[in-house]
C-alpha cells in the first residue's frame, strides 16, 4: 500500500513551498498531493457538479475476481499499482527500485464528450535507490487519461502515462512488464509471479481506520521474480531480483485525524511475504494498523490491529529538509516474534520540493529476525523489501 | 580643414539660412519617415515575436495548420514518437464577447503538459473566497466552467469597450463572471485566477472544457513539441513530417514572427519607398541650393584658388557643407522619426493602420544601428546633392571665374539640353516594368519609378523648349521677359523644377493610384454585397458561428425570402506560405462574385472535379486559370478542384478560393457558417427584418448589417489605411514648394544686377516683382507639367506593376481630373507667390547700387 497521500497537506507549511508561481498547481505532478486532494476535495467537487455518479463505497464481503480485478476500477476515487523491489546486477551490486501508477477519478467533465475531459487522471512515479549515488533518483509523469496515450484499462493491468507503462495480469500467472524512461535513469523490467494474489484484510477488504468506511480493496503479489535492464549512467545493465506488487482501490481511504503512515512490504527469504502498516495521528501515535503474513504457497494470515506493532529504533535527520525519519524500526508481532528493519541506506528521502513540494521517505530495507540466545539477542536477515514513511514533515512547523 | 576654411564654407550655410533650413527640413523629413516606418515595424514585430516566444515557451517545434484547427488524432501519433519528449496540445479560441466587438483569445491547454512545455501559460488559482482551505482552487484549472485571465485581459474585460461605431459597450467581466459566446449563444465562465507568466489580452482554460464549450470536440489549433534530448529540430521535422496529414506543418516557433513579417512586407516596402522619394526630394533640394550658392560664390572661390586653395580642398569644403546639412537634417530626422513612431503607436497602432498586428501594444525602442543608418542616409543625401555643383566649381579655372559678369550664368547648366540621357532613362524604366517580382517585392516596379523620375528631370529642358514656344505669343513685356529668360536658360528650370517634379509626381501618382483603388474597391463592394441584409455571429476565426438550427431560425423570420451562407476558413497550403482563405458559399445566390476571367459555370468535363473560383492573388501565386487543377487540404486530405474562374478580391491579400457550400459540406462535414446573406421580400424594409433578427437572437449575439453600412465601414477602413499616404503626399508637396522658394531666393540674389538694369530701363519695383512671380509660375508650371506626366506614368507603374506584384490586386484606372487640375493650378499660383516673396529681398536694394555692384 502506498500512503504518500499523507504528504500532501504539508506543502502548505511555510518554508516547504516550491516556487510561488507553481503554488496552486504544484500538485499536478505531485502524486502524493493528488491522492490527498482527490480524497479531501471530492465532496466539494461533487457539490458543484451536475450530479455525476457518486464514488461507490468499499464494502466487506465483495469477492475479488481475477484477472478482472487486475485492471482498473474507474468508478472508485483512487487506485494504485505499486511495485517495490530489490535488483542485483552482474557485479553483485544491490539497488532498490520503486514504481507506482495512480489513477484518480476527479468527477470533473464526465459528461464531456471531449477525449481531453479530465475525468480520470493517471500519474506515475519511479525511483531507484542506488547506494553509490547516496540518495534516490526519482522522476514522475502525469496526465489526464487520453486513449492511446494516458490510460488505466479495465480487465487486466494496463496503465500508461505517455511512454511509461505497466502491463500484465492477463491471467493469474501472466508476468508484468514495465518501462520507465527518465532523465537520469531508466528501467525495463519483467515481473513473474509464482502464486495467486495474496488478499489482504478480510478477503481483500482492507480496513484503514476504526471506522469501516475508511477501507480499500487490496491485494498483494509478493515474490515476483524480476529480470530486465537498468540504466543509471551510460549503458543499461542486466539486472535480476525480486519485487512486491500492491494493487489497491478505494473511495474513502483516509481516516479523519490521520497525519501519516508507515508501511512495509517484505519478501521473506523463506518464500513468504510480510505486509504491515500503521496509521498515525497528530501526536504520532498509531490509531490503526494491520498486516498480512503469507507463506511460500501464498497462504495468508491476517494480522489485526493489535497483532503488529511498529517501534522506532533509530532516527536519521535529512540534511536537505531537516526532517527526522525513524529509518530503523523494531516490529513486534503479537505472538512474540520480533524483527528489525534496516535501510539499504539512510538517505532515501524523496524531496521533490522543487517540483511538487511533497516530501517523504520511501526506501529499500532489510528485515532481520531477533532471536534471544544465551549470549544476548541474535540477528539473522530474513527478508528484503520496502519501507514507506509519510507525515513526518510537519516537524518543520515547530 | 582649418578653422578659417571652415568659416569660409560652413559659415556660408549660415548666410543663406532659409535655403539651408529648407534643405535640412527636406532631408529631416525623408529620414524621419523612413526611420519611423522601420521603427514601428520593428517594434510591432518585436512585440509579436515576444508574444510568440511566450506562448511557445520551451517548445522546440510547433505543429500548425488551418486557423480553425485540425483533427486531434495527430496529437497521439506525435506524443508517442521517441523524438518527442512532451507534446502539449492547444486549442485556441477567439472568443466572441456578447455585446462587444472585441474578442478574447482563449487558450485551451492540458495543464499536465503545458507545465513542461509552456510554463508561461500555467494558470494560478486564486481562492475565490468562501471555500475555506483554498483547495477548491486546486482543481479549478480542470473545471469546465473556469477561466484564468492575464492581468491585461482582466483590466480590458472589466472595462467598457468603445466600439467601432463609437458607442460604449458593456464590460465582459463583472463580479468574476465572464460572458463569452459560442455559436449564437452566450454563456458564463467563472474567473478562477491569473496567468502570471503571460502578458497581453489572454485567457487560459482546460482544453477539454474549451472543446466542449466552444463545440470544437476533437479539434486542436496547435501542438507544441519539446524534443527529446539530443534530437535536432531538423531531424525531428524530417522524421515527423511524414506522419502529418495534408495542411499541417511543423515549424520552429520563431517562424510565426517571420510569417507576420512576410504578411506586412509589401506594405512596408511601399511606405519605405515613399520615404525614399522624400529623401530624394531632399537631395534634389540640396542640389538646387548648392548649385546656386556655388554659382553665386564663384568669384569668392576663384579668389581663394588664386590665393592658393587647392582644387581638392575646395571640393572637400563644398562637400562638407552638404554633409553638414545632411548631418543636421539627419539628426533632426532621427529625432522626428522616433516622435512620429511614438505618435503612430498612439494613433493608429503598430500596424500603421494596415491591420497586420491587431491587438498588439508595442513599445517604442531606440535602435542605435537603425538610427545611425538613417542618419548616414541623410548625410549621403546632402553629399550627393552637393557632388555635381562642387565638382563643377572646383574645375573652373580661377582666372575666368574672376572676371565680372560670369556669376549669374556660369554656374548654371548651360547649352543645349541633351535629351539622350532622358530617353535612355525612360527606356530603362519601361524595361524595368517587365521584370518579375523578387521575393514578392516588385523591384522592377520601384526601379521604374526611379527611372521615370530621373528621366523626367533630365527631360525638363527639352520639355521647356517644346512647351515655351507655345506660350510666347501676344503677351505683355513682363511675360515675354520671363518667357525669354526661361527659354534661354533651360538649366535653371531643371534646378528649380527638380524638386517640384519629384514631389508633384509622387503626389499625383499616389492620388491617381488611391483614387483608382478606391473606385475599384467601391465597385467591388457593390458587386460582392448584392443581398439586402447580412448576418454574422463573429469574424472568421471567432467563436460565434451560425449552425443549421440558427439558419432555420433566420429563415423563419417574416420577410426573409432566401438565406445563403458563407463559411470562411483559413488553410495552410505549405509551411512557407501565409494562411490561405477558402470561402464555401453557393456560387449562384445572394453573394456576388466579381469575376475578372473565366465564368460562373463550371468547366465542362473538368475530370469530374468540383469547381473552384480563385482570387487574383491565388491565380498569380499558383499560376491558375480556367481549367487548371487546384488542390486544397480539406478534411485532412488533399482535395482536387477545377478552376472555373478568377475573381477580384481586395479582402485577402494572400489568396482565396471559393468553393460550393455543398462540396465543402460533403468533404469536411463542417456545417457551421460565418455569414448569411438574406434576400428580403419586396416591400419589406430590410431594417425591420434586422430588428426582428436582433430580437430573436439577442442583439449582443449577432451582427446584422445592411450592405450600405458594410460598404461605408469598408471604405472607412480603406481611408484609414491610406491615411499615412495622404500625409506623405502633403509633405512631399510642401517640400516641392520649398524647392521653388529656395531656388528663387538664391536666383534673385545672383540676379540683382539684372533687376537693377530693369529698374533703370523703367521697370517699377512692382513690375520686377511681377516678373519674378511670372518666372516662378512658369518654372513651377513646367515642373508641374513634368510632374503630372511623370506622376501619370508612375501611377500606371504603381497600379499595374507594384500593386499587382505586391498585393496581386488589379484595379481600374480612375484619374481624379478635377482634383489634379485644382492641385496643379494651386501649385502654380503658390509657386508664383513663393517666388515673389523669395525675390523681395533682391528687389529692395536700390537700382543704382545693384548695377554698381556688378561693374
Amino acid at each position: 500500500m502506498s500512503q504518500q497521500g499523507f504528504a500532501a497537506p504539508r506543502p502548505e507549511a511555510p518554508g516547504t513551498l516550491p516556487a510561488p508561481s507553481w503554488r496552486g498547481f504544484g500538485w499536478i505532478n505531485g502524486l502524493a498531493r493528488v491522492i490527498l486532494l482527490a480524497a479531501a476535495l471530492m465532496a466539494g467537487v461533487a457539490r458543484a457538479q451536475d450530479d455525476p455518479a457518486p464514488y461507490p463505497p468499499v464494502l466487506a464481503g465483495t469477492p475479488l475476481v481475477f484477472p478482472r480485478d487486475f485492471g482498473a476500477h474507474p468508478d472508485y476515487r483512487t487506485e494504485w499499482w505499486y511495485i517495490t523491489g530489490w535488483l542485483r546486477d552482474a557485479a553483485g551490486v544491490e539497488r532498490g527500485f520503486q514504481l507506482t501508477f495512480f489513477r484518480v477519478r476527479t468527477r470533473i467533465g464526465e459528461d464531456n464528450p471531449s477525449r481531453f475531459a479530465p475525468s480520470q487522471l493517471v500519474l506515475a512515479h519511479a525511483a531507484v535507490a542506488d547506494p553509490a549515488t547516496g540518495r534516490l533518483r526519482h522522476a514522475e509523469r502525469s496526465g489526464r487519461s487520453y486513449p492511446g496515450l494516458v490510460e488505466a484499462q479495465e480487465g487486466r493491468t494496463a496503465v500508461q502515462v505517455d511512454g511509461w507503462s505497466l502491463t500484465g495480469g492477463e491471467t493469474v500467472d501472466a508476468p508484468y512488464h514495465s518501462r520507465i524512461e527518465a532523465e537520469d535513469f531508466a528501467f525495463e523490467l519483467s515481473f513473474t509471479p509464482d502464486r495467486a494474489p495474496v488478499l489482504n484484510g478480510r478477503a481483500g477488504f482492507s480496513q484503514k481506520a476504526p471506522d469501516a468506511i475508511n477501507a480499500s480493496y487490496y491485494y498483494s503479489r509478493p515474490q515476483l521474480a524480476v529480470s530486465g535492464s537498468l540504466r543509471l549512467e551510460g549503458a543499461a545493465v542486466e539486472v535480476k531480483g525480486h519485487a512486491w506488487l500492491d494493487h489497491e482501490w478505494s473511495s474513502e481511504i483516509l481516516p479523519a485525524g490521520a497525519r501519516g503512515w508507515d508501511w512495509i512490504g517484505i519478501n521473506l527469504h523463506d518464500g513468504g511475504g510480510l505486509m504491515g502498516f500503521q496509521m498515525r495521528n497528530g501526536e504520532g501515535r498509531a490509531i490503526w494498523g494491520a498486516g498480512t503474513l503469507s507463506d511460500a504457497r501464498g497462504e495468508a494470515t491476517a494480522l489485526g490491529p493489535d497483532a503488529l506493532r511498529f517501534i522506532p529504533l533509530r532516527r536519521w535527520r535529512s540534511p536537505r529538509t531537516g526532517i527526522e525519519y525513524p529509518v530503523e524500526w523494531t516490529l513486534a508481532l503479537a505472538d512474540g516474534r520480533r524483527f528489525r528493519l534496516q535501510p539499504l541506506m539512510d538517505d532515501q528521502e524523496l524531496d521533490s520540493r522543487a517540483s511538487t513540494g511533497a516530501i517523504y521517505w520511501e526506501g529499500a530495507v532489510r528485515l532481520f529476525s531477533i532471536e534471544d540466545g544465551e549470549a544476548g539477542p541474535r540477528e539473522r536477515e530474513v527478508g528484503q523489501g520496502y519501507l514507506e514513511m509519510t507525515g513526518y514533515a510537519e516537524r518543520l512547523r515547530m | 580643414m582649418n578653422a578659417s576654411l571652415r568659416r569660409v564654407f560652413l559659415a556660408s550655410l549660415l548666410r543663406r539660412r532659409l535655403a539651408t533650413a529648407l534643405s535640412l527640413l527636406a532631408i529631416a523629413l525623408g529620414v524621419a519617415l523612413g526611420l519611423a516606418v522601420q521603427l514601428i515595424h520593428a517594434a510591432a514585430l518585436d512585440e509579436f515575436g515576444r508574444g510568440v516566444r511566450l506562448l511557445a515557451g520551451e517548445a522546440d517545434l510547433q505543429l500548425v495548420g488551418p486557423r480553425d484547427g485540425f483533427d486531434e488524432a495527430v496529437f497521439v501519433r506525435l506524443a508517442l514518437r521517441p523524438e518527442v519528449a512532451v507534446a502539449s496540445p492547444v486549442l485556441e479560441i477567439e472568443a466572441r464577447l456578447p455585446g462587444r466587438d472585441d474578442s478574447l483569445r482563449i487558450l485551451g491547454v492540458d495543464l499536465f503538459r503545458v507545465l513542461r512545455v509552456q510554463p508561461g501559460l500555467v494558470p494560478l488559482a486564486e481562492a475565490a473566497g468562501g471555500d475555506g482551505d483554498g483547495s477548491e482552487a486546486r482543481f479549478a484549472a480542470l473545471r469546465p466552467d473556469r477561466i484564468f485571465l492575464t492581468d491585461d485581459a482582466r483590466a480590458r474585460l472589466s472595462a467598457p469597450h468603445r466600439g467601432s461605431d463609437g458607442a460604449l459597450q458593456p464590460p465582459a467581466l463583472e463580479a468574476r463572471t465572464l460572458r463569452v459566446q459560442s455559436g449564437v449563444t452566450g454563456f458564463s465562465l467563472e474567473l478562477a485566477g491569473r496567468v502570471p507568466g503571460a502578458a497581453g489580452v489572454l485567457g487560459v482554460m482546460d482544453i477539454g472544457a474549451a472543446q466542449q464549450h466552444f463545440a470544437r470536440i476533437g479539434v486542436l489549433s496547435r501542438v507544441d513539441l519539446k524534443l527529446a534530448e539530443g534530437v535536432s529540430t531538423q531531424d525531428a521535422i524530417a522524421a515527423l513530417s511524414p506522419l502529418l496529414p495534408p495542411g499541417l506543418a511543423l515549424r520552429a516557433p520563431e517562424a510565426a514572427a517571420g510569417e507576420v513579417g512576410t504578411l506586412s512586407r509589401a506594405y512596408r516596402v511601399n511606405l519605405t519607398m515613399l520615404a525614399a522619394i522624400a529623401l530624394l526630394t531632399g537631395a534634389f533640394l540640396v542640389f538646387s541650393t548648392q548649385l546656386l550658392s556655388v554659382a553665386r560664390r564663384r568669384r569668392e572661390f576663384a579668389l581663394l584658388r588664386a590665393l592658393g586653395l587647392e582644387r581638392r580642398q575646395l571640393m572637400q569644403g563644398l562637400l562638407a557643407e552638404g554633409a553638414v546639412v545632411g548631418l543636421v537634417g539627419g539628426v533632426f530626422g532621427v529625432a522626428l522619426g522616433h516622435a512620429l513612431a511614438a505618435g503612430a503607436f498612439r494613433l493608429v497602432g503598430g500596424d500603421l493602420g494596415a491591420g497586420f498586428f491587431r491587438g498588439l501594444a508595442p513599445a517604442l525602442q531606440f535602435d542605435a544601428g537603425l538610427s545611425l543608418g538613417y542618419l548616414l542616409l541623410g548625410v549621403l543625401a546632402g553629399v550627393a546633392g552637393t557632388w555635381l555643383p562642387a565638382r563643377a566649381a572646383s574645375q573652373v579655372p580661377p582666372a575666368r571665374a574672376l572676371r565680372a559678369g560670369e556669376g549669374e550664368r556660369a554656374g548654371l547648366p548651360q547649352g543645349p539640353a541633351r535629351s539622350r540621357p532622358a530617353v535612355a532613362m525612360l527606356g530603362l524604366a519601361a524595361l524595368a516594368c517587365t521584370l518579375p517580382p523578387l521575393g514578392g517585392i516588385p523591384v522592377g516596379g520601384y526601379a521604374a519609378v526611379v527611372g521615370v523620375l530621373a528621366g523626367t528631370v533630365l527631360a525638363l529642358p527639352a520639355l521647356a523648349r517644346a512647351v515655351l514656344p507655345l506660350l510666347g505669343r501676344r503677351r505683355g513685356v513682363t511675360w515675354r521677359l520671363a518667357h525669354a529668360r526661361l527659354a534661354a536658360t533651360p538649366g535653371q528650370a531643371v534646378v528649380a523644377g527638380a524638386g517640384v517634379i519629384a514631389s508633384v509626381a509622387l503626389a499625383v501618382s499616389m492620388a491617381i493610384m488611391v483614387s483608382s483603388f478606391r473606385v475599384s474597391v467601391d465597385e467591388w463592394l457593390t458587386q460582392v454585397l448584392p443581398a439586402d441584409l447580412y448576418v454574422r455571429a463573429s469574424s472568421s476565426s471567432g467563436s460565434g458561428y451560425l449552425d443549421p438550427q440558427a439558419l432555420a431560425r433566420i429563415a423563419a423570420v417574416e420577410g426573409v425570402v432566401s438565406v445563403d451562407t458563407t463559411r470562411l476558413i483559413n488553410l495552410r497550403l505549405s509551411d512557407a506560405e501565409p494562411l490561405f482563405s477558402v470561402l464555401a458559399r453557393p456560387a449562384h445566390g445572394n453573394w456576388g462574385l466579381p469575376l475578372v476571367s473565366g465564368a460562373m459555370t463550371p468547366v465542362a468535363g473538368g475530370e469530374g472535379l468540383p469547381p473552384v473560383w480563385v482570387s487574383e492573388a491565388a491565380a498569380d501565386r499558383h499560376r491558375l486559370q480556367r481549367g487548371s487543377r487546384f488542390e486544397l487540404p480539406l478534411g485532412g486530405r488533399l482535395q482536387a478542384f477545377t478552376v472555373a474562374g478568377v475573381w477580384r478580391d481586395y479582402a485577402r491579400q494572400h489568396g482565396a478560393a471559393l468553393i460550393e457550400s455543398r462540396d465543402y459540406l460533403r468533404l469536411t462535414g463542417d456545417d457551421r457558417v460565418n455569414d448569411a446573406a438574406l434576400q428580403v421580400a419586396p416591400g419589406t424594409p430590410p431594417a425591420a427584418v434586422a430588428e426582428a433578427l436582433r430580437a430573436r437572437f439577442g442583439a449582443e449575439h449577432i451582427t446584422v448589417a445592411l450592405p450600405g453600412e458594410i460598404r461605408a465601414l469598408s471604405l472607412e477602413i480603406f481611408d484609414r489605411s491610406f491615411l499615412i499616404t495622404y500625409l506623405m503626399e502633403a509633405v512631399a508637396v510642401l517640400i516641392g514648394l520649398f524647392g521653388i522658394a529656395t531656388t528663387f531666393a538664391a536666383l534673385a540674389t545672383t540676379r540683382q544686377g539684372e533687376f537693377g538694369m530693369l529698374r533703370h530701363l523703367g521697370f517699377t519695383r512692382a513690375e520686377v516683382g511681377r516678373l519674378i512671380a511670372v518666372e516662378g509660375a512658369l518654372t513651377a508650371g513646367l515642373g508641374v507639367l513634368a510632374g503630372l506626366l511623370a506622376g501619370g506614368a508612375i501611377a500606371w507603374v504603381l497600379i499595374e506593376i507594384i500593386n499587382r506584384q505586391s498585393f496581386h490586386w488589379s484595379m481600374e484606372l480612375a484619374v481624379p481630373w478635377a482634383a489634379l487640375g485644382v492641385f496643379a493650378a494651386t501649385l502654380v499660383v503658390l509657386a508664383a507667390l513663393v517666388a515673389r516673396i523669395a525675390g523681395r529681398h533682391a528687389m529692395q536694394r536700390s537700382a543704382v547700387l545693384a548695377v554698381k555692384a556688378d561693374w
